[in-house]
């Protein structure tokens, strides 16, 4: 790691230019949607753009098939979160607290659902869920993302147990707190802001996830589902325009927190999807 | 230093808490349970049935699923060679978007590691962050945008007086197409977008990981920048470009999302698998399909181990 303060050599124009085009490659796409979501056009994807308005969101807003898209897509993610939370923090404490048997496999198999194509995961969660002859709910959404949620709590909570001095818990049983008192007056807060940027993490992907979810949403429509639909078969284009620009901000939001809650710290947050 | 010597003191206050105290075991058997349960039989469950789907077969007057054991489901899986094309075009278009991604993350890596100061660098890391992070959907959506007939690439072509080139771009057999939203060229574009963040950051780590030491020894040797270059950071960070390989060509080799959006009507691996499952109901061959990504990734990793791609993981 070279900072700036040092005297080393300088980038070259080239270095400089392709750098500059990767950035512009990543975030002009994004730039764009949000053009559009201003345009007046409404049947195709003219450009230039021939006018602006922003009466498309109100559109947006009175639409009750995207407004219960989001609701579902919103409830789905809290829960998966949650469920994840719970999970990810228990397989992280037991693999940092101590070595056991088969401590490598268990890294392996939670990284395994989003290591594996998605559409694997979907399928096997589909067919499973057809042999037992489960039928399609907003719970069956839940498992799918419960299951891909839980690897990325557990990547920011073992980063920072890995940090946290076990001397610390130590000291609070040699000052007689309790197990329980242990958990709440010294593991909990040192992991406080781990907990909430994997959980905003996991709540990102959640709310993002198609993939495994067209697999087992059945009828029910999360907001990707929605979205993937009017891709398909597109209904009213500006309406899509600025449900994807809403889309971008709810992601963005809790990625830009969770990336400054664990900046400090060596492993930043997100880091590995 | 005493406690190491001293027995340790009993904790006070509840029974639960003295009770558990003393059995770390059980203590591990309590923490691993709820998330050993729940991907052991939820998740491995499920992929488990799935491979076993692959030895049932269709009927095939009616076209229900028998669920017998049998090997027909993989004859007619190897028999026909439009399977077969399936996968090497899936693989084709895995290694190209692979190859893309390299050259685009490397210098961009490159920069943020050697040459940005730490302020550059966490925007830099920021920038790379927010697009891996956001909305999948939204950012293919962007691209229809972007490629579509009246779209801005053809507007900035318009404007550059390029339009020819963007034609004969279209006109070359295979890739081309009637617009860019409708050809491999189009694919292939929106592949290289949404996976490249994720060949970018193990390149970083792995970047990150060459000792300035080594490079300044490099230099007192007698060696150019040039071949410092070559020689001492290419193979030191070649394992981080593996590293980023495997998602670039596993998601690649999955997705079923773009290339029905942006792209031709011929299938890759992942349509195909849908649509088996889908539509045409028969889930015995979109099982044996899967079984293909499995494998080719299978094979990957282990390959990837051996050069060294999960310790820059």
């Amino acid at each position: 790691m070279r900072s700036s303060s040092r005297q080393g050599p300088r980038a070259g124009i080239g270095l400089k230019a392709a750098t500059l085009g990767a950035v512009l490659f990543l975030h002009v796409p994004l730039l764009i949607i949000i053009l559009y979501a201003f345009s007046i056009e409404e049947r195709s994807f003219q450009f230039p753009i021939p006018g602006f308005t922003t009466q498309w969101f109100a559109v947006a807003w009175e639409r009750e098939d995207v407004r219960r898209a989001l609701w579902l897509s919103v409830k789905v993610g809290a829960i998966a979160t949650a469920a994840a939370l719970v999970m990810g923090t228990l397989a992280a404490a037991a693999v940092w607290r101590s070595r056991f048997f088969g401590r490598e496999a268990i890294s392996l198999l939670l990284i395994l659902p989003i290591a594996l194509p998605g559409i694997i995961t979907g399928i096997s969660l589909r067919s499973a869920m057809g042999l037992l002859e489960i039928p399609f709910s907003t719970w069956t959404l839940v498992i799918g993302h419960a299951t891909f949620c839980i690897v990325v709590v557990y990547n920011n909570v073992l980063a920072r147990f890995r940090r946290t001095s076990r001397a610390l818990i130590e000291a609070s049983m040699d000052l007689g707190a309790n197990g329980f008192q242990t958990l709440r007056h010294v593991i909990l807060p040192n992991i406080a802001t781990a907990l909430l940027a994997g959980g905003m993490l996991a709540f990102a992907l959640s709310f993002d996830e198609v993939i495994v979810t067209t697999f087992t949403a059945g009828q029910q429509a999360t907001l990707p589902i929605w979205m993937l639909s009017e891709l398909i078969r597109p209904r009213q284009r500006p309406v899509t325009n600025v449900v994807a620009v809403f889309v971008i901000a709810v992601t963005f939001i809790p990625i830009v927190l969770a990336f400054y809650l664990t900046r400090d710290t060596q492993d930043t947050a997100g880091a590995l999807k | 230093m005493t406690a190491a010597t001293l027995p340790a003191p009993l904790p006070r206050g509840g029974g639960v808490s003295r009770f558990l105290y003393g059995r770390p075991g059980l203590v591990l058997l309590l923490l691993l349970a709820p998330p050993l349960l729940w991907l052991g039989i939820i998740y491995l469950g499920s992929l488990f049935t799935l491979l076993a789907h692959s030895f049932f077969y269709l009927d095939e007057f009616s076209g229900v699923m028998v669920r017998e054991v049998s090997l027909d489901t993989w004859k007619e899986f190897f028999r026909s060679p439009a399977h077969w094309d399936v996968v090497l075009r899936s693989a084709l278009m895995a290694a190209a978007v692979t190859l893309a991604s390299a050259l685009i993350a490397f210098p961009l890596a490159y920069y943020m590691v050697r040459y940005a100061g730490l302020r550059l660098k966490g925007l830099l890391y920021l920038a790379v962050m927010l697009p891996l992070w956001s909305s999948y959907l939204v950012r293919v959506y962007a691209w229809k945008l972007i490629l579509a007939k009246e779209g801005i690439v053809s507007w900035l072509a318009a404007q550059t007086h390029l339009t020819w080139l963007l034609e004969a771009l279209l006109a070359t057999p295979v890739v081309g197409g009637p617009s860019l939203s409708t050809s491999y060229l189009g694919t292939f574009t929106v592949f290289t977008y949404i996976w490249l963040p994720f060949m970018i950051l193990p390149i970083v780590a792995a970047l990150e990981r060459v000792p300035a030491t080594v490079i300044e020894a490099s230099g007192d040797l007698g060696a150019n920048p040039g071949q410092t270059f070559r020689r001492v950071i290419l193979p030191l960070a070649f394992p981080g470009v593996v590293a980023g390989s495997i998602f670039t060509f596993s998601l690649t080799l999955g997705d079923y999302i773009i290339p029905s959006i942006i792209g031709k009507s011929t299938p890759f691996l992942g349509e195909t698998v849908y649509r088996l499952q889908g539509t045409a109901g028969n889930i015995p061959l979109a099982a044996a399909f899967t079984v293909v990504p499995i494998v080719v990734m299978g094979v990957y990793l282990m390959i990837a181990k051996r050069l060294g791609a999960f310790d820059a993981l």
